[in-house]
């Protein structure tokens, strides 16, 4: 599902909402069946999110990243091996600081994090900004499969060409407001 | 939860092994406090042999101060507190995982410092078994109080000059139980070094309840 709207819409805000980072103040909001309002710790484990931060820590190489991403969301090793594989991520740079990557490298390490926790519920914020046009196709791949096995795909994006291409629905919001779901 | 506190302190300990802040900054740091101590009292060698276990931990505090900012500021850099919070790890396995680390960086700091106290003061140490517990109870007491403040401040903009603000008064007790605990070890006081190792202990075991407690909100809060 596209979530659009100008910038200042709410967009960011919605997505951290729904992985149950920020509390819900009013209305009612239900994620994978948790009432938010209530309950919203319990979403996160479920959930995966791709902001524009990288989540990632700088220091730490990029195997060394993903390896302790995957053991505290409680996959395994292999999963962000596999994870990593998926993206792109090529082998030579494993052993690298994070800090050493270029942006749209460390926008891969950061999906190969978020993808090894297999979420059932994708948040994704502007998730092709800083990648090059093979990075790009990749993650409109992942996004289609995760859909496509059954997880649910929410990501904001500017990019309406592209994004148009993989949604199946749209939602336009402004001011924190809903203004077209069709 | 163990497993979880041990993927958390090797995490942490592995961050500091690749940045190496503590080998080249708070280690240099520490001795340097050191150093300039010795040049303040020497010319005085009673004053400075008298001073030496409170010169120790207060080079331990400064010291220790700077690890816990650096141990949380990683945390507070590009989302990773958010990352953490979702990531479904328990807030009390991410307090146990992050105090066993500090633990373990503070005691290496500290047997460093020994050797300091030992070239620049010429201090010999007697009481072994008593300067040990001593030590151990007073850093877990550090760690412990340091990461429920450090995750307080964590994401605060201010959080590099609030830190030793909050942490060094409340550490006040800490400082004094201690240097009394090491001038007995050191035989520079006698009277019982145990009781102020079982003041230490309570100390830190009331900071290991809170944290506990109270990291929940105070991950949730930062």
């Amino acid at each position: 599902m596209l979530l659009r709207g100008p910038n200042g819409a709410g967009k960011t805000t919605l997505l951290r909402c729904c992985a149950g980072l920020l509390p819900v103040t009013s209305g009612t909001a239900e994620v994978l069946g948790i009432d938010l309002r209530t309950r919203r710790t319990a979403v996160r484990r479920r959930v995966g999110l791709l902001g524009h931060a990288t989540f990632l820590y700088q220091d730490l190489t990029v195997r060394e990243n993903v390896d302790f991403w995957a053991r505290a969301s409680g996959a395994s090793i292999d999963d962000g091996v596999a994870a990593l594989r998926r993206l792109g991520v090529a082998e030579r740079l494993w052993s690298l600081p994070v800090q050493a990557l270029s942006a749209g490298q460390r926008r891969r390490v950061s999906f190969a994090s978020m993808v090894c926790r297999r979420p059932e519920l994708w948040l994704l914020d502007e998730p092709h900004a800083g990648l090059d046009a093979a990075g790009r196709d990749t993650i409109d791949e992942l996004m289609a499969a995760a859909a496509a096995a059954g997880a649910t795909v929410l990501f904001a994006s500017h990019e309406l060409d592209r994004a148009h291409e993989v949604a199946h629905r749209e939602v336009t919001i402004a001011g924190g407001v809903v203004e077209a779901a069709p | 939860m163990i497993r979880e506190a041990l993927l958390v302190a090797g995490k942490d300990l592995r961050l500091e092994w690749r940045s190496k802040v503590g080998l080249v900054q708070i280690v240099p740091f520490a001795i340097l406090v050191l150093m300039l101590f010795a040049f303040a009292l020497d010319p005085d060698r009673g004053v400075l042999e008298r001073a030496t276990p409170g010169l120790f931990w207060v080079a331990v505090l400064f010291s220790s101060v700077l690890t816990l900012q650096r141990s949380f500021s990683v945390e507070a850099e590009d989302g990773v507190l958010d990352a953490l919070r979702l990531s479904g790890l328990a807030p009390v396995s991410i307090f146990w995982g992050k105090v066993a680390a500090l633990t373990a960086q503070l005691l290496v700091l500290e047997m460093i410092l020994a050797f300091g106290v030992a070239i620049f003061y010429g201090t010999t140490f007697h009481s072994i078994g008593l300067l040990v517990v001593v030590a151990l109870a007073a850093t877990v007491g550090i760690a412990a109080s340091g990461a429920v403040y450090g995750a307080l401040a964590a994401r605060l903009r201010s959080r590099d000059t609030l830190l030793p603000l909050l942490m060094l008064p409340l550490l006040a007790p800490v400082l004094i139980s201690a240097t009394r605990g090491f001038e007995i070890g050191l035989e520079r006081q006698a009277g019982g070094g145990w009781t102020w190792a079982a003041l230490l202990a309570v100390f830190a075991l009331v900071y290991l309840i809170l944290g506990s407690l109270l990291f929940r909100p105070l991950l949730e809060d930062a």
